[in-house]
């Protein structure tokens, strides 16, 4: 199955030209260094899976099972703070991002190498200084750290804050970086029409992160001064403001959500029009409401806080603005399936991984409406809803996309085939898992049980274990994928140069791709996905 | 209709004025978000079936979304979503704004506690009584760290913040017992930070309130000896021993440090500090400086030198020997507090020498109705 036959592979390649271990570590090849995050963020993914089984165990009976209530207040901290900051915000950008991105603009490189490679290794220290923090005596604070508690709480808290505050610096650079190689890299036919819809969603996110990330990073040094000096910014005790911090805290951390979800919606973009074989229905549409979401994502931080005191006329504005979220993604949604609209769909395991999020992106989306209708809000905040809703839009998005990413790019990153069968059966797993995991916990919410709860009224098990069931199938899910992923990686069928006969740009370089990824220089005559004219074949 | 919606939803029972309408909202964006998803992602299967690859050579046409599209795929959601914004809002409105003829409770949270203070004098701790058909207007504060007085059968939820005032209302429509839980992460025992509200009729509740203000101390519900006190929503555990799972070195932090310091940690961790200080100045319970050895005058008139025995019974029963001029509200910490924590903190206290103060009655906070009477 290689529709670009004739075509040959380059010999030489970014993963053979080199291969002592000090020209991985101080490579400044794009390549490497999202190979190098790739690894690093799924590390970070069986962390924080591990942390959440251990969760789902504890929960299913309503009191004490197998850990202390101090364990588990600290377990469900570090496993939101591992997720969040060291799995879902780079996943995707910092590890699929740099490696797809210059080629796909025709690049030989981002614009700035040697940051590129520092972000590697900032990543490394903060996330060696969370770890540091989780093994000292862990926090307790929820991933929130929510002020007084998080100034007062008697737990190592300072170093984990200190982490995700080094982490942040990893953000802005990619960010950065991606940015500039954007606006100055683009090979002569990239014009600003013909750029990837991937690219453009990286593009949103990295100006998200280069201007909310410092809001975290100051609001995150602010509590650590107030623990070790105690200022006095957020302690009432101290003539502070505690709900303060959580505008600040959110300014950011709403945002990132969408730091999180763009990206993998950028990837869903590339991944259904090369398995149905069309244009992408509204191109300028879907560009333009990443952008619409990075903006309007600035200014919803206050649904959050509907009961935190915040004045009810501030509740609706907010309220308004979470709305124009949903119409943003609504559009993207519509226009994913209208893409399918007359295309040639062939259902591969990345397209299943699509329908996957299509499904919890549009069930997680909805709840998003119905819990910024300020009324419903009331009753669900900080419940069992919430996180259900979080799980399958955040979470379901990111890992989703990046389950999609990881199979639609496994050849392209290292020449290599999965095997079809297996990859099946694990994604049809983990996306059935994931939804027998998070649905009873909408149920849950309803039921009023509320969030970081160490025990529960007894009549609410049944929903508990149903949920942990789901997550044992999620759990055996990504042992498969672990398994014939590293098979295949030894054993696995050499990949012709583009095994989906897909026509993003990224497939204009071999799989893998020559050390600077092209042999040639790339020749941009289509618009991008444009499965109507032949290709002329290619040296790689 | 309404019944089965609620049912099918899992959502608890409607005891307030706003439940139902918030409810009836609910199923409303409930039922169309579902029946807009389903036939979306019919659409998507629908496609995939109708347009599945049949050969390798297949070519596409190229489609081109139009401007008509594009409008109705905004305008669509759009309109929807506003509609129901306005109600929403609406209620939402409703729900923060209490009526002008609500009575006032104060409501304080701690770790992990709540109490509530009526204008009219009682106190009350865990146990929240209002009369039926009348609104209920709660002033919410905290003493530590942010709290939130849920109540999942009236919809509502508030915040307790620190150093501010926060109020929500209710007004009950039937008689009956309806659980509190504190919905903000507030620490060690979020999970155990319930109340009960008992809704009466008005008549027992004119009752109970005439008992209170004349009553003996020993028959409030201040008073923790109650009956009333028996708390009907325990959670279902063995015993109240959390520390029975596993030694847990996290309250003493691998043995680090001399015991008095390790009893510093635990004073800290098991919240003691709220109610004690250690800087001389009396606060809800005497103050711990100069406490070791010092002679106490009791409730009862006698007195009591505080040594090991006496701070030990006073950790465990706390309600049986009172210091004079302080309220019996100290919670038992028996089977809470392992042999060595309570070393520790014993070892704590007695290196808290200094000057020898009077122990005078603590000045709590004065409550007054705030305006809009």
């Amino acid at each position: 199955m290689n529709p670009s036959a004739g075509s040959s592979q380059p010999d030489i390649t970014y993963l053979n030209h080199e291969t002592t271990v000090s020209s991985w570590l101080l490579t400044r090849d794009h390549k490497r260094i999202g190979v190098m995050f790739l690894v690093l963020v799924i590390l970070a993914l069986l962390l924080g899976g591990v942390f959440a089984m251990v969760l789902r165990i504890e929960l299913l009976t309503p009191g004490p099972t197998i850990i202390s209530a101090m364990t588990y207040n600290r377990m469900f901290t570090l496993h939101g703070v591992t997720m969040v900051w060291l799995f879902m915000i780079p996943a995707i950008p910092s590890a699929f991002g740099n490696f797809v991105l210059p080629i796909m603009l025709g690049a030989k490189d981002v614009a700035f190498p040697r940051l590129n490679l520092a972000s590697v290794y900032i990543y490394v220290a903060g996330a060696g200084l969370t770890l540091f923090g989780m093994l000292w005596s862990g926090a307790d604070t929820g991933w929130t750290f929510y002020t007084p508690y998080s100034t007062t709480s008697p737990t190592a808290v300072a170093p984990i804050l200190l982490g995700v505050f080094v982490i942040g610096f990893s953000t802005i650079i990619t960010g950065l970086n991606f940015i500039t190689t954007v606006h100055t890299l683009r090979a002569p036919g990239m014009h600003w029409s013909r750029i990837p819809l991937f690219v453009w969603a990286l593009y949103g996110t990295s100006i998200i992160q280069v201007v909310a990330t410092p809001v975290l990073g100051m609001v995150l040094l602010l509590v650590c001064f107030e623990r070790v000096f105690g200022v006095g910014l957020f302690d009432p005790a101290r003539g502070g403001d505690p709900v303060l911090f959580q505008h600040m805290f959110w300014f950011y951390s709403h945002p990132a959500v969408y730091i999180m979800v763009l990206p993998a919606m950028g990837v869903i973009t590339e991944v259904v029009c090369a398995f149905s074989r069309k244009n992408i229905f509204g191109y300028k549409m879907i560009a333009a409401s990443t952008f619409g979401i990075a903006f309007v994502g600035f200014f919803s931080w206050g649904h959050h806080m509907f009961v935190s005191g915040q004045s009810t006329f501030g509740s609706g504005v907010f309220g308004v603005l979470s709305m124009l979220v949903a119409i943003f993604t609504a559009i993207k949604i519509f226009n994913w399936v209208a893409t399918m609209y007359g295309g040639s769909i062939d259902l591969k395991v990345p397209l299943l991984y699509v329908l996957g999020f299509i499904f919890l992106l549009m069930f997680g989306g909805m709840t998003g409406v119905a819990v910024a209708t300020t009324s419903l809000d009331v009753h669900w905040h900080d419940t069992y809803f919430i996180v259900a809703h979080f799980h399958y839009i955040m979470v379901g998005a990111v890992l989703m996309a990046f389950l999609a990413a990881l199979h639609y790019w496994w050849p392209k990153m290292f020449g290599r085939v999965y095997p079809e069968r297996w990859s099946f059966l694990a994604a049809s797993t983990i996306i059935f898992g994931f939804i027998v995991t998070f649905l009873p916990q909408f149920l849950l919410g309803n039921l009023g049980m509320p969030r970081r709860y160490y025990q529960y009224p007894a009549e609410l098990q049944w929903l508990n274990v149903l949920s942990t069931a789901g997550a044992s199938l999620l759990a055996f899910g990504f042992s498969l994928i672990a398994v014939y992923l590293l098979w295949s990686l030894r054993y696995g069928e050499a990949s012709a140069a583009n095994p989906w006969g897909s026509k993003g740009y990224e497939w204009h370089s071999g799989s893998p791709p020559a050390p600077h990824n092209f042999t040639e220089a790339p020749r941009f005559e289509r618009e991008v996905h444009d499965y109507t004219v032949p290709e002329a074949p290619r040296a790689y | 209709m309404n019944e089965l919606f609620r049912r099918m939803l899992f959502l608890p029972e409607q005891a307030s004025t706003v439940a139902k309408d918030v409810d009836q909202l609910h199923y409303v964006i409930i039922t169309t978000t579902m029946v807009a998803a389903t036939l979306i992602f019919g659409t998507a299967a629908y496609f995939l079936i109708r347009f599945r690859r049949r050969s390798e050579t297949e070519v596409t046409r190229k489609v081109e979304g139009t401007l008509g599209w594009e409008v109705l795929f905004v305008g669509l959601p759009l309109g929807t979503f506003l509609v129901w914004f306005f109600v929403g809002y609406h209620d939402f409105i409703r729900m923060q704004t209490p009526p002008p003829d609500a009575m006032d409770v104060y409501v304080v949270g701690k770790q992990w506690m709540w109490k509530f203070t009526y204008p009219e004098g009682p106190n009350a701790m865990g146990v929240l009584r209002v009369p039926v058909g009348k609104p209920v207007r709660l002033l919410l504060t905290s003493r530590d760290v942010i709290h939130s007085f849920y109540v999942p059968a009236f919809r509502i939820k508030q915040d307790a913040v620190p150093g501010a005032y926060t109020q929500t209302w209710f007004e009950v429509t039937k008689p009956g017992s309806y659980r509190v839980m504190c919905a903000e992460y507030c620490g060690l025992k979020h999970s155990e930070m319930w109340a009960e509200v008992l809704a009466l009729s008005p008549e027992d509740y004119e009752a109970w309130m005439q008992e209170q203000r004349r009553g003996l101390v020993s028959r409030r519900d201040a008073s923790p000896s109650a009956p009333e006190r028996e708390e009907p929503y325990k959670p279902a555990r063995q015993a109240a021993r959390y520390d029975a799972q596993e030694p847990h070195g996290e309250v003493m932090y691998g043995e680090r440090g001399t015991l008095a310091e390790r009893g510093e940690r635990v004073a800290a961790e098991r919240g003691c500090l709220k109610c004690h200080t250690v800087d001389g100045t009396a606060h809800i319970g005497p103050t711990w400086r100069g406490l070791y050895g010092r002679r106490e005058r009791l409730t009862t008139g006698e007195t009591v030198v505080a040594d090991e025995a006496y701070l030990t019974e006073s950790m465990m029963k706390p309600q049986e020997r009172l210091v004079e001029g302080f309220a019996p509200v100290m919670p038992t910490y028996l089977g809470e507090l392992e042999a060595a924590e309570v070393a520790a903190l014993v070892e704590y206290i007695k290196t808290l020498r200094g000057a020898r103060l009077e122990t005078i009655r603590s000045e709590g906070p004065v409550y007054e109705p705030i305006g809009g009477k």
